[in-house]
């Protein structure tokens, strides 16, 4: 099986490339990319004022399977990945049951073996059942092939048992993500701490109760000369934490996702479930801090956060309602319309964060079109517009905070191995 | 400062046909009712002028001017709102305003004249009956008028009528008063485009 | 200007004339009350429900005597039930009621937004009778309904509002139509129960009661709820008397006039004493009257707007 994929604008920036070039795809790998290649090809796609580029990699995903198949699962969430032109994903651990040994990984492995679309991998828990209170066996999740460990919705309260783990996730190779929150400062808030949760008479959730456990997070992968991945900033502060720590050396990286570059705490102003997510939509300042430390590469990595859940679980009064949005159908139109459009990065810039750097932080051996790497490739038609609506999506759930916006960017192929996983 | 509609009506859909009363008219029509009210009543004992908002109250207020010119007598005067009490509050074009009912004297066993501007469909006095009934049980209720322009829909009719004026369902007939608009008198307006609602109401309700 | 809105949801939503022409027409209906027979057709053939989530008879019993004072027919529902994810959604009650072929649902609720949501769900009209700690947009009709009514006008006026204004949706009403019709409003409280941004609101906060007091047209004082917010530290109750209750010898150094109100239930010798409550001063019982013809105003605009959208 081959692709030749023509004259599209390749955009590679591990291999610095930026050019209109032809890529060649043969048994599943990348096998040549030059211009004006002639070979012959089982299938040849017209890339004419196309973006070429590796699949995204989204280190933030929530797949919901195995335990709340009602929300989403590997098959309908990596579906829902491809027609974002997302290659690979790292699945959240807070499953049911969690992600916290190898029996339960290798549930994991089987469901995705038989239903997944893309590239999944998955993400351990830190703790046993996340609860904060055990370390899970770091040495054997690795062993049983998880990427990293994560107790993603709930962060380590405990100092000693987070150094611990950081510890054994050196040794173990595996990174560390932290979901940094210190839900003693959070409490029982649903929306940013500020005038609009006065005005909506919610409780609110003031940025130090992310930055302050930010600042902890950094602080010990210092001590234990461990890296950390810090995921879903969404504040100020914690940008200028992870720049600050950045420059003293600590091998600390972050995400943010494409709501916390796009949305404020004024798109609750009409109690909508579909904007309530933890950490919160904040204020213009905290946007415009995502924005500069995405342009600066303080922020390392876009991810989605996929967060699915049901309409009996959203529609409802809004302090009832889950938090969470879906994203892996928006991530990339959003950062288009978003950053490239507003001319926050240039279309190397974003790929870097959307492809290059979670290879890098996760090292794969991923997120570039170098000759003999696996073929995940995305073919983007940028000027393409459209309109965010619930048929659009095919996630099983819908809760999405975009609906209604007219986004730039449709994505005409995903390639992932070396097929065809989605076409427009 | 009343808020109206009647007072906020466009006007530039309108063409005025003919003035059917100045202010000399009105003034003669309004002291003629006077006196047909104290001949019928025997005197103006026991009697009570009522007027619908917003213009009959203003012509309730004149007709009882004239009766203490004739008599010497301060007859009670009241104002009425019937806005809660319409039959077409459902199919009314914007919101009706509703304004204060002021009627603060007992009408039980009173001669109670209500008073309202123009006489149409009839459905206003219908309301208005209703509302009055609402404040108690007069001896009697008489209904008097500026104009009576005919096309009843209920079977209503006045005990005094200032003009009768023979109108087509087309046009409408507007009494403009000193107290509200500046100015006395009635005119005849046809209205442009031929849209006639439902209720062919300009006068009535 | 007319009302078009088929919901009342808060007064943040609302044109200082919109709100103007719910005192207007208030006024208009104060009459009706007054009379021997207490009711007019205008609501004739409606049905009004009551659906209750939170326990409480003042505003429901409000509601209820302004609905049949209107000849709407009312029905109430009184589900206490605070127990997430319990039997029927919200929607979908709202829908069960609009298939019944109801016109208004007047709703108290413990979740800040539960008016707005179902609002956009029905057709029907949504009546706000207080949601969590957001909006409680009669009760603060009523209280500038009594303060015009004492007063004479409400641009100008110094109020100030005391106690719990966090939490307290009574607050966020009269902060917006009392601002909104040029009110200026001072807020009274201890630091930890004034919320963030509040200010932007164009309110004023002090914690000094004897110096707000000094200044005050009216004081609004708000039920102390210290059994209601589990995780705010709050203040012991009789220090809180002590520094913010309202009594006789602060009212002394305040305005001859100064007009004392309060949403009621009161609790007596902690945010006011009962001398203050019964005193001069004090138009706690007018308030509860006004409160009829200030619903009656809100049931027949938001019923004629339904219609004439229809």
């Amino acid at each position: 099986m081959s692709i030749l994929i023509k004259n599209g604008r390749v955009i590679d920036p591990a291999n610095k490339i930026d050019a209109i070039l032809d890529v060649f795809i043969e048994n599943n790998k990348i096998s040549k990319v030059a211009k004006n290649i002639n070979s012959s090809a089982d299938t040849v796609i017209d890339a004419s004022n196309k973006i070429v580029a590796p699949g995204i990699i989204d280190m933030h995903v929530h797949l919901r399977e195995p335990g709340r198949e009602d929300k989403e699962t590997v098959a309908t969430a990596t579906l829902a990945a491809a027609k974002g032109g997302v290659t690979t994903v790292l699945a959240m651990p807070n499953t049911q049951p969690a992600m916290d040994c190898p029996e339960n990984v290798r549930l994991l492995q089987e469901i995705i073996r038989k239903d997944a679309k893309v590239n999944v991998l998955i993400c351990g828990t830190i703790t046993k059942g996340r609860l904060g209170k055990e370390l899970s066996d770091i040495a054997a999740l690795k062993k049983s092939g998880v990427y990293a460990i994560s107790d993603d919705g709930c962060s380590v309260d405990s100092d000693e048992l987070m150094f611990a783990a950081l510890k054994k996730a050196k040794q173990a190779g595996l990174l560390t993500i932290c979901h940094s929150e210190d839900k003693k400062l959070s409490g029982k808030g649903v929306i940013n701490l500020g005038f609009n949760s006065t005005r909506l008479g919610l409780r609110g959730i003031a940025n130090e109760s992310e930055y302050k456990r930010v600042r902890r997070d950094v602080e010990l992968a210092k001590n234990a000369a461990s890296a950390v991945h810090i995921a879903h900033v969404s504040c100020r502060e914690s940008v200028e934490i992870i720049t600050e720590a950045k420059k003293t050396g600590i091998k600390v990286t972050c995400e943010t996702a494409p709501h916390y570059f796009t949305l404020t705490e004024d798109a609750l102003l009409g109690y909508d479930t579909n904007m309530k997510m933890n950490p919160p939509l904040r204020n213009i300042e905290d946007l415009i801090a995502i924005k500069q430390g995405l342009k600066d590469g303080s922020i390392d990595v876009i991810a989605s956060d996929h967060a699915p859940h049901t309409e009996n679980e959203k529609d409802i009064e809004f302090e009832r309602a889950e938090f969470g949005v879906v994203g892996l159908e928006t991530e990339l139109s959003v950062s288009i319309t978003e950053l490239i459009n507003k001319q926050v990065l240039d279309w190397p810039g974003l790929i870097t964060r959307l492809c290059l750097n979670p290879a890098r932080i996760l090292g794969l051996d991923k997120g570039r079109l170098t000759a003999g790497s696996f073929a995940d490739v995305v073919i983007i038609s940028d000027q393409q517009s459209w309109t965010v609506d619930k048929p659009a999506l095919v996630s099983k759930s819908k809760n999405s905070p975009f609906f209604g916006r007219c986004l730039k960017g449709l994505v005409d192929y995903t390639i992932c191995n070396g097929t065809i996983a989605y076409q427009r | 400062m009343l808020k109206t509609r009647k007072e906020n009506r466009p006007l530039s859909f309108m063409k005025e046909k003919a003035k059917i009363l100045d202010e000399e008219g009105i003034n003669r029509a309004i002291m003629r009712i006077a006196h047909e009210i104290i001949e019928k009543n025997k005197g103006s004992v026991g009697l009570c002028v009522v007027g619908i908002r917003n213009r009959g109250v203003y012509i309730a207020q004149r007709i009882a001017a004239c009766i203490k010119q004739i008599e010497g007598i301060d007859v009670l005067t009241g104002a009425l709102d019937i806005t809660l009490y319409r039959d077409d509050l459902a199919l009314a074009s914007g919101q009706p305003l509703v304004r204060k009912t002021e009627i603060d004297f007992d009408i039980n066993e009173k001669n109670l004249v209500l008073v309202d501007d123009v006489l149409y469909t009839g459905r206003t006095i219908r309301a208005a009956l209703d509302a009055l009934i609402d404040f108690g049980r007069p001896k009697s209720i008489q209904l008097a008028v500026l104009i009576d322009r005919g096309h009843r829909e209920l079977p209503i009719r006045a005990d005094f009528v200032g003009k009768n004026i023979p109108t087509s369902k087309k046009e409408s007939v507007e009494v403009r008063l000193q107290e509200a608009d500046g100015i006395d008198e009635v005119v005849i307006v046809e209205k442009l485009g031929g849209d006639s609602s439902p209720l062919g109401a300009q006068n009535d309700v | 200007m007319g009302w078009t809105k088929k919901d009342l949801l808060g007064l943040e939503y609302l044109t200082p004339e919109e709100i103007e022409l719910i005192l207007d027409t208030a006024e208009s209906f104060k009459e009706v009350s007054t009379r021997e027979i207490k009711k007019v057709p205008a609501l004739r053939g409606k049905t009004a429900v009551n659906l209750f989530y939170e326990p409480s008879t003042r505003t429901r019993v409000s509601f209820e005597v302004a609905a049949k004072r209107l000849s709407a027919d009312v029905i109430n529902i009184a589900t206490e039930t605070s127990s997430v994810r319990k039997g029927e959604t919200l929607i979908d009650t709202g829908k069960n009621i609009q298939a019944l072929k109801a016109d208004i649902i007047i709703m108290r609720h413990n979740c800040s937004g539960a008016a707005n949501m179902l609002a956009r769900s029905l057709d029907i009209s949504v009546v706000n009778a207080g949601d969590g700690w957001h909006e409680h947009p009669t009760q603060a009709l009523l209280d500038i309904f009594t303060l015009k009514e004492k007063l004479g006008k409400i641009n100008g006026l110094n109020v100030a509002i005391v106690g719990d204004i966090a939490h307290s949706r009574v607050a966020r009403s009269n902060i917006w139509g009392l601002t909104k019709l040029g009110a200026k409003v001072t807020l009274c409280a201890p630091q930890i129960l004034l919320p963030p941004g509040i200010e932007i609101t164009g309110a004023k906060t002090s914690s000094n009661i004897d110096e707000v007091l000094k200044n005050a047209d009216a004081v609004n004082v708000l039920r102390m709820q210290f059994e209601r917010d589990e995780d705010a530290a709050f203040p012991e109750q009789l220090d809180y008397f002590k520094k913010f209750g309202i009594t006789e010898e602060r009212l002394a150094k305040a305005k001859k006039d100064i007009v004392v109100m309060h949403p009621g239930p009161i609790n007596r010798g902690i945010e006011m004493s009962s001398a203050v409550a019964d005193g001069a001063n004090s138009v706690i019982l007018e308030q509860v009257t006004n409160g009829i013809a200030v619903r009656m105003a809100v049931l027949f605009l938001v019923s004629q707007a339904r219609e004439a959208k229809q």
